[in-house]
């Protein structure tokens, strides 16, 4: 933020770079870290989004042109743990920094030094990560999903990739204890869990899904490394371990995470809607089970990724039957956020245009994700472009653009100023046009069958990658905008009110816009 | 019965595709109905998922569209105050569950049809190496290594100058192609002996990992005679994208005589 804010907020003396560099790396204040968290997640997409360039450069026509075989895994790889780990997870952990506290109307994070580590220890997870890319043998290549035997063939970067997940998997368990110690102790008086706000609600049960998650994750890694260096076979069929239990692990995690990345995001757009609707959340109840009863099948899903590894009939029927079973409740949020909008009375500002595209795109990746779940289908779909389709429509026009709409939708509540709502329907509709082109003609090219993670391809594949490509500059460029209607805002603008929005309803918008540095010192009371 | 009704109009809207693809070869738009009984199977089901999905989209975002449209402030839309209604709530969780076990059912049926590997005439042993694979077949002595096709390989390098689109059946092509009979049930026994790999033909519905210590199962009947190409499907590194897979169905005849001459061929390198 710029110096306006420490005006703002400023209560430690001092002037000069020192001072101002020294108020952010020891802040525990919660609005603070919620802006670390946001400003550090903003600098990410464009660092994972510019890998995303050079990919779709290369994939733009058959051919090498731009970069070797290795560097590419590197950009697939280093691109998708740089967007998870350190973009969409920081940028809902800054929204939940921000907003939570004052959404149940405490004071601060129950834990703030706690909360600065997990901020902290954030770039420098992700900086060894990026800094890996340049030691002998090169960085990560294998994918994110880090399978062996190809990791252990990793160079020097080898250990410093563990390390870095290690890094980044700690500062999501600090951070997700803390989200979960201060929705449980301190809502203000009145504030009983079934009233939460619904992002609320979604981050309490994400910090549970982060909690079970990321220490199996850590475990894999850690079986990793000792297969590397200490001897151990866990993975090597060579000494007795098993490749695929790794794969059983990963997805352990992995699948839960894909959740851990969704479901703020749906808390987002079950604010957004409403508030633009004019209208209560409709199904606030069956919203929380559903969010509770999507985050307990997350994680007896996973082996769904695996399909292929030839797993024996009953698990396949398993795991295709629990996965088919998540479209109910996915479903049953569609529909109450579609009911929500029924007899409301809309308003189109760029969050709920975020949330609209989020509606009708989340549900292309849901559809897509059924069609994943069909056992026999699946076979042809995986490690096709059709995944790549698939998960690109769930995390960008989901997970994104959910966090998209929060950043349009609180901008004024953190800045105090209305942001450019022409610049912001710009940046939206570029986005949404180019999403569609990037990623709409992939799931043609995993149909005609196209494998995902090549640097090369048959020229039948030629027309529909340029098209990706083209979109995906756009989209890349479009980004740009956000950048400047983000600092515009805090520059200053329209003095936004404490409500913001007309329709804006909880705690938060009883405080003064920007909010001030403290808030809630003395409880609010909930009725 | 309804399930038959969703199949047929799976079909139908599968025919119109088909000849949207046909009509531009290069802008292939949908998964190839391919040339084995199970690939029909699964072509059938990824039509039956895709039009319900279809379907249900033209619901769902007909509902948010309307709804859109109609009330919107500026058209005066006066908010109401519901919160809930538990009759539609229960509607809308229990249909989508129905349609579910409708598409699980014939689902089920047909990965149990591609589970069961009996009685196959021909048994492949397929190894996938860091960047090429190995076919060994069982019982009949023959066995060679299959790698990308020269032409393809120079001019895959990073600033080679080759025009891929001169060159033949780029990066699907290969030195040696696995050749099989018509009308037979083959056996493929996937394995690998470096990292992990996968052995993809789209047009038989065949996507088996290869994996060091396991040796995978797989089967296929390829109804018409033809070459048909496939790629790696699970990452392995550098190469991934250079190592394809082509398989020659041809008549019986064929077969035994190119049986014939590979073992000739072994033996004068002298296996």
């Amino acid at each position: 933020m710029s110096s306006t804010a420490v005006d703002v907020h400023g209560e430690h003396g001092g002037r000069g770079f020192l001072a101002w560099a020294a108020r952010w790396i020891t802040t525990t204040n919660h609005k603070d870290i919620g802006t670390l968290y946001l400003m550090f997640s903003l600098l990410m997409l464009f660092v994972g989004g510019g890998m995303a360039m050079v990919i779709r450069a290369e994939l733009f026509q058959p051919g090498l042109q731009f970069v070797e075989p290795h560097v590419f895994n590197q950009m697939t790889t280093v691109h998708a743990l740089i967007m998870l780990f350190g973009m969409i997870m920081p940028a809902f952990a800054g929204f939940a920094n921000w907003m939570v506290p004052l959404m149940i109307g405490a004071p601060d994070m129950a834990l703030p030094r706690l909360n600065n580590w997990s901020f902290w220890l954030l770039p420098f997870g992700t900086g060894l990560l990026l800094l890996s890319m340049f030691m002998p043998g090169g960085g990560p290549a294998a994918g994110w999903t880090m399978y062996p035997p190809l990791v252990l063939q990793t160079g020097d970067a080898f250990p410093f990739m563990i390390f870095a997940v290690h890094v980044l998997g700690v500062s999501s368990i600090l951070a997700s204890i803390n989200i979960i110690v201060t929705i449980l102790n301190m809502r203000a008086p009145g504030m009983a869990l079934l009233k939460m706000p619904m992002f609320v609600w979604t981050w309490l049960i994400t910090a549970y899904l982060l909690l079970i998650a990321m220490p199996v994750l850590a475990g894999a890694v850690t079986m990793l490394l000792t297969d590397q260096f200490f001897g151990t076979s866990f993975f090597e069929a060579a000494g007795g371990g098993d490749p695929v239990m790794y794969q059983h692990i990963f997805w352990f995690f992995g699948h839960p995470e894909v959740y851990i990345i969704i479901l703020p995001a749906f808390g987002i757009i079950s604010q957004v809607i409403p508030t633009f609707s004019r209208k209560p959340l409709f199904g606030y109840a069956s919203m929380v089970y559903a969010t509770a009863a999507i985050a307990f099948l997350s994680c007896v899903v996973w082996a769904h990724h695996m399909f292929t590894v030839g797993m024996p009939l009953g698990g396949q029927l398993f795991f295709m039957l629990s996965t088919m079973i998540i479209a109910v409740p996915t479903g049953v949020k569609i529909f109450n956020w579609t009911a929500t909008m029924w007899k409301g009375s809309l308003t189109f500002e760029t969050p709920m245009l975020f949330a609209l595209a989020f509606l009708f795109l989340f549900t292309i990746g849901g559809f897509s994700g059924l069609m994943l779940a069909i056992v026999p289908a699946d076979f042809q779909y995986h490690d096709s472009y059709f995944v790549v389709a698939h998960f690109h429509y769930v995390l960008v026009p989901g997970a994104l653009f959910g966090a998209f709409a929060g950043a349009y939708y609180w901008l004024p509540k953190m800045t105090g100023h209305m942001y450019d709502e022409k610049l912001g329907k710009l940046h939206f509709w570029l986005t949404a046009i180019f999403t569609n082109v990037t990623f709409f003609p992939q799931h043609f090219l995993g149909l005609a069958g196209m494998p995902r993670r090549i640097p090369d391809y048959a020229p039948q594949f030629a027309d529909f990658n340029m098209i990706s490509s083209i979109g995906a500059f756009g989209l890349g460029l479009a980004q740009l905008i956000f950048v400047w209607v983000v600092i515009k805002c805090i520059r200053g603008g329209p003095k936004a009110t404490a409500q913001v929005w007309e329709g804006a309803e909880g705690l938060e918008w009883t405080v003064p816009s920007p909010a001030p540095h403290h808030t809630f010192s003395t409880p609010p009371v909930v009725e | 019965m309804n399930k038959r009704l969703l199949a047929r109009a799976g079909s139908l809207s599968a025919l119109g595709l088909i000849s949207a693809s046909s009509a531009w070869a290069d802008w292939q738009m949908n998964m190839p109905v391919g040339v084995t009984p199970i690939s029909r199977e699964v072509f059938q089901l990824h039509m039956l998922v895709l039009t319900v999905c279809l379907l249900v989209g033209i619901g769902v975002f007909g509902a948010m569209t309307v709804a859109i449209i109609r009330y919107r402030k500026s058209a005066g839309a006066v908010p109401a105050k519901f919160t809930h209604n538990t009759k539609a709530e229960v509607v809308w969780t229990a249909i989508p569950a129905m349609i579910l076990v409708g598409l699980a059912v014939p689902s089920a049926q047909t990965l149990i049809r591609m589970e069961d590997t009996r009685d196959a005439e021909v048994t492949i042993k397929v190894t996938g190496y860091q960047w090429r694979w190995h076919y060994d077949y069982i019982d009949e002595g023959v066995s060679f290594y299959s790698t990308l096709a020269a032409d393809s390989n120079r001019a895959r390098q990073l600033g080679s100058g080759i025009d891929p689109s001169t060159v033949e059946n780029y990066l699907l092509e290969v030195d040696n192609p696995v050749v099989v009979p018509v009308d037979t049930k083959v056996r493929l026994l996937v394995t690998a002996a470096d990292v992990l790999h996968s052995w993809w033909v789209p047009e038989f519905a065949v996507k088996r990992d290869a994996i060091p210590g396991y040796v995978n199962e797989s089967w296929f009947l390829a109804t018409e005679e033809g070459t048909y190409r496939g790629q790696c499907a699970e990452l392995c590194g550098m190469d991934h994208a250079f190592m394809p897979i082509v398989v020659r169905v041809v008549s019986r005849e064929e077969y035994d005589g190119w049986l014939a001459e590979q073992r000739d061929l072994a033996i004068s390198r002298g296996y």
